[in-house]
């Protein structure tokens, strides 16, 4: 690790260093308090009766038996919600030819995927309720469901929304350059088929809420298992007609969200305005097989792409055709555009083509509706790249990691704009892969590679690179029309001992957020860990923000946290300076004290200058007004900060069987200054085994019906201890020239570049035998499949 | 959400009004004897979370898949979600809260924080319920039998990688004569 040395931060800065969560103890032992945990009297629960179909129209409803039942209370259909809660409607002003229906919380007339809610029985336990859900008796109509995504796009095919005329969501074009004939003239072209499977984010917590309505004060209390309380606020004030300072959102320990939990969904929205309109507390958690059914569901992209490269090796061009779908309705609040458009828009991003065409196109179908889940996009266009790349590389005869060295743009490019529209201000790929290639050994695995052959073991070495847009600001949200906010910030307040409470807008679902936060206070302060408390996840207490997403934490919670304790120490400086009578700039802050700037003495202890500050203010002179709380908030002035990292792969594939085993993972990732490598380590570690979960195992799979058909842990495979890898890391540190801190996101990448590195691991293993995997996740039936078929050609 | 909302059906089965059955147990939870009326259809964590507020141990499948809803019971980890509250008449069940109050995983507990094994902490008191059985049989177990005796839980946000580290240094410390704090 080469920690960089700009002097912002000293040697014993706890900036940098590697420091233990203070909030995770309590989950160790058992005692977290999730969503699901809290109860309050008089508290009801809600079980749904959800939609059995992919498409139907609801003929009748009759809940006269189920409200007869032992402990329900009350039964609300959709249409009884429609009438006090609005709907939801997700078009992107930005993104002209949008275009989504208005989506009710829970079915009205139509169900349009299964597991959408349709009947809320209350009632006093969650099992009385599904005994209640179990009595309501729905008279459907099945309606042609349109499931897969290109038979939706063919002309004369069944629209999901009679009003939008045809199953087209969106669809998008980049053209820059002359594509076509680029890789016309280019020496050779390569080119691959990708389909990749739709999955789902399983947080090992469902969702969760508990929702409380007061009708004295007609305020609303919401616990969520929630990515941004600020954002359901501000859903469940407009939604439900009710000033936004009478919504509170407070947002409990989170079991899990990887994106999920930033999305809005029908039956959490519907249970706040059941709440309201029986003025009781009400609950309702998500189970398994609605989780599966209900949450919002991810990638599911179908591409073909190719490549032109010049005799010596040079990439040219590229041509990219995507298409997705999204379920019958592009997802509330955000759109659900950005998984087709970030695959298009990062692909290509490492390096230095000329000319570029791709189009995405977003398809309604009756299955789920896809929303935020790690990585948006970005798996699958670096996944299509990287192998085209690797087999440009098999095709021009170089090794591909010399192959992607002559291919990166050259550093004297910097800063550029990609054919793709990528606004980057450098890259450190160079040295990403470099430090990859060496913690691998590749050489030396390239060596084992050959000699296993030798024995008939078919082993594979990826290496891949990624470019990632993290921390989103305004210049996208802004336009769109979404009250997204792009902004985040920290509060920090000295209390009257000595010691500091910081409030932050960002979210921790267990990222370790709230600790880097601590140490960025705790060092501007001239504090210890054990000085600093760090609270978040109220939308009432804390400053306005984004929450968790599009990995902001540090790059834009850390940034406005070093501000605020930036400021904190100026204002703390300015009321010593009164009370020793000097100047501010004459006094620094180190150790809990107030010290001489030029000698490190201490003149005064922060406790003693609260004091005076909070309780003797009639000692300082007339006038003097201490500001020991302040507030300071980041917005980037650019569209994102991009990070970017290579990954390493070995794999074994068994070609009798099919089966792949991970012999080894390495990342080398540049995620700017890194604040506590632990926690940044432990993200890119749990990105990169979701990542093999995507690719090997994961698939959530549909039958022409739009019924799911493994809708249980026990069938939808995901990876655990047995079969998983230990990863070794290397940080290539480049302090992010946008911001003081430097510090850029990292939850997502260790996702990104794992999916791109095992499609390439897999297909290196697979080339000699002239077969490559199409089809994510690779399961041994697809492996055996494209063994087959090349072995028959 | 019942699975046979999944199965296509026309309308719904009703089974009618359904009064709750109830069997009196009583059994020791975390060295406290409890006796209480419990609807016999309700599984043991459903039990130890609704009726003893001990919300320490989660529920992710309800199938016995994840490990999340692990407790000991007479002395063996087990899948909390796949027994119900009456099968745990007469027994002796250990959950989180009395584990850790014990201080017997105390050290592992530590090695957990030192090394972020957990992130969202929803799979780890079911994680460390799994790891202290394996512990307690003593020993140095390798990496790769830490790995298969940890396979039945399920971790969506570490990589599980730091969860062996820390399952590997506690065994280790044991092993080289430091106890349990």
């Amino acid at each position: 690790m080469t920690a960089p040395d700009d002097g912002r931060f000293g040697p014993d800065s706890l900036v940098g260093k590697r420091v233990a969560r203070p909030n995770v103890r309590r989950l160790i032992h058992g005692r977290g308090r999730y969503t699901d945990d809290i109860a309050v009297p008089g508290m009801l629960h809600v079980a749904f009766v959800r939609s059995p179909y992919g498409h139907a129209a609801i003929r009748r409803i009759d809940t006269a038996e189920a409200s007869a039942m032992a402990g329900v209370v009350r039964v609300v259909t959709g249409t009884e919600v429609s009438k006090v809660c609005a709907p939801m409607v997700s078009i992107a002003a930005h993104r002209p030819g949008h275009r989504s229906a208005p989506q009710n919380v829970m079915a009205v007339d139509h169900a349009c995927f299964q597991g959408e809610p349709v009947v809320a029985v209350v009632a006093r336990s969650r099992a009385e309720a599904e005994d209640g859900a179990e009595a309501v008796i729905v008279e459907w109509e099945e309606l042609p469901a349109v499931i897969d995504m290109e038979d939706a796009l063919a002309p004369g095919a069944p629209a999901i929304h009679a009003e939008l005329g045809d199953n087209l969501a969106f669809q998008h074009v980049i053209d820059n350059g002359k594509a076509e004939a680029a890789l016309a003239n280019a020496a050779f072209v390569v080119e691959h088929d990708f389909v990749f499977g739709r999955h789902t984010a399983v947080t090992l917590e469902g969702r969760a809420i508990l929702a409380e309505w007061d009708p004295v004060e007609e305020r609303l209390t919401v616990h969520q298992s929630h990515q941004s309380p600020y954002q359901m606020q501000d859903v469940y004030s407009r939604h439900l007609g009710i000033p936004e300072h009478r919504v509170r959102v407070i947002t409990p320990d989170i079991g899990g969200g990887f994106g999920l939990k930033i999305n809005v969904h029908g039956d959490e929205v519907a249970v706040a305005a059941i709440a309201k309109m029986m003025a009781r507390p009400v609950k309702f958690t998500a189970d398994r097989l609605e989780s599966f059914a209900a949450d919002c569901q991810t990638r599911d992209h179908r591409a073909t792409a190719r490549m032109g490269v010049t005799e010596d090796g040079r990439i040219v061009a590229m041509d990219f055709d995507n298409i997705l779908s999204c379920g019958p309705y592009t997802a509330y609040i955000r759109f659900g555009l950005a998984e087709g458009m970030m695959a298009i828009m990062c692909a290509g991003a490492p390096y230095a083509l000329t000319d570029y065409h791709a189009r995405t196109r977003v398809a309604y179908v009756n299955k789920g509706i896809v929303g935020m889940f790690r990585g948006v996009g970005v798996p699958v266009g670096a996944a299509v790249t990287e192998v085209l790349v690797d087999q440009a590389a098999a095709k021009a005869g170089i090794d591909p990691v010399e192959f992607r060295r002559r291919n990166f743009h050259a550093q004297d490019a910097f800063p550029l704009t990609t054919v793709s529209g990528y606004i980057m201000k450098r890259l450190s790929l160079d040295r990403c892969l470099e430090a990859c290639t060496r913690i691998m050994d590749y050489e030396g695995l390239r060596a084992a590679q050959k000699s296993a052959r030798e024995t008939g073991v078919w082993r594979g070495v990826g290496v891949a690179a990624f470019v990632e847009a993290a921390a989103y600001g305004p210049v996208y949200y802004g336009p769109s029309g979404a009250r997204v906010s792009t902004q985040d910030g920290c509060t920090v307040k000295l209390e009257p001992s000595g010691v500091v409470r910081c409030m932050t807008s960002v979210t921790d679902q267990g990222q370790g957020t709230l600790t880097a936060i601590a140490q960025i206070v705790a060092d501007q302060l001239g504090l210890e860990m054990k000085d600093i408390d760090v609270l978040s996840g109220d939308s009432a207490t804390t400053p306005y923000g984004g929450g968790a997403w599009a990995s902001r934490g540090m790059a834009m919670g850390g940034e406005a946290a070093l501000q605020a304790g930036k400021a904190l120490k100026a204002n703390v400086l300015d009321l010593a300076a009164t009370i020793l009578q000097t100047t501010p700039d004459k006094l620094t802050l180190r150790g809990g004290e107030i010290r001489d700037a030029a000698t490190g003495e201490a003149r005064m202890g922060l406790a003693e200058l609260a004091r005076v500050g909070y309780f003797r203010q009639d000692t300082l002179p007339p006038g003097t007004q201490p500001e020991l709380m302040v507030t300071r908030h980041h917005v980037p002035s650019t569209p994102y900060y991009v990070g970017c990292g290579v990954q390493g792969a070995h794999v074994e594939v068994d070609i009798e069987t099919g089966f792949i085993k991970i012999l080894g993972w390495w990342v080398a990732d540049d995620c700017g200054r890194v604040i506590n490598p632990l926690m940044v380590d432990e993200q890119i570690r749990g990105g990169v085994i979701q990542g093999i979960g995507n690719t090997l195992y994961e698939h959530l799979v549909y039958d022409d019906a739009g019924q799911i058909q493994n809708a249980t842990l026990a069938d939808y495979l995901l990876p655990m201890a047995g079969e998983m890898p230990d990863i070794a890391i290397s940080h290539v540190e480049t302090p992010l020239p946008e911001t003081e801190l430097g510090a850029n996101g990292i939850g997502e990448s260790g996702t990104i570049g794992a999916i791109a590195t095992l499609w390439c691991a897999v297909n290196d293993a697979l080339r000699p035998l002239g077969a490559q995997v199409t089809e994510q996740p690779f399961t041994p039936e697809h492996v055996l499949d494209v063994i087959g078929k090349a072995r028959g050609a | 959400m019942r699975r046979r909302a999944c199965v296509p059906c026309v309308g719904w089965q009703n089974t009618g009004a359904m009064t709750e059955e109830t069997a009196r147990i009583s059994l020791i939870v975390n060295g406290e004897p409890v006796t209480r009326d419990v609807p016999v259809r309700r599984h043991l964590v459903d039990f130890l979370r609704i009726d003893l507020s001990l919300t320490g141990s989660h529920l992710g499948c309800e199938h016995g898949v994840c490990g999340a809803c692990t407790v000991r019971v007479d002395g063996v980890a087990v899948r909390g979600c796949l027994m119900l509250a009456v099968q745990a008449d007469g027994a002796e069940v250990v959950t989180i809260e009395g584990l850790s109050q014990s201080g017997e995983v105390a050290d592992l507990q530590g090695e957990f924080e030192a090394r972020n094994a957990a992130q969202c902490g929803y799979c780890t008191p079911g994680m460390v319920m799994t790891a202290a059985e394996l512990l307690a049989a003593g020993g140095t177990p390798s990496r790769e039998t830490i790995r298969d005796h940890l396979s039945g839980n399920l971790c969506r946000c570490t990589g599980y990688q730091a969860i062996v580290d820390a399952v590997e240094a506690a065994a280790r410390n044991r092993a080289s004569g430091g106890a349990a704090r």
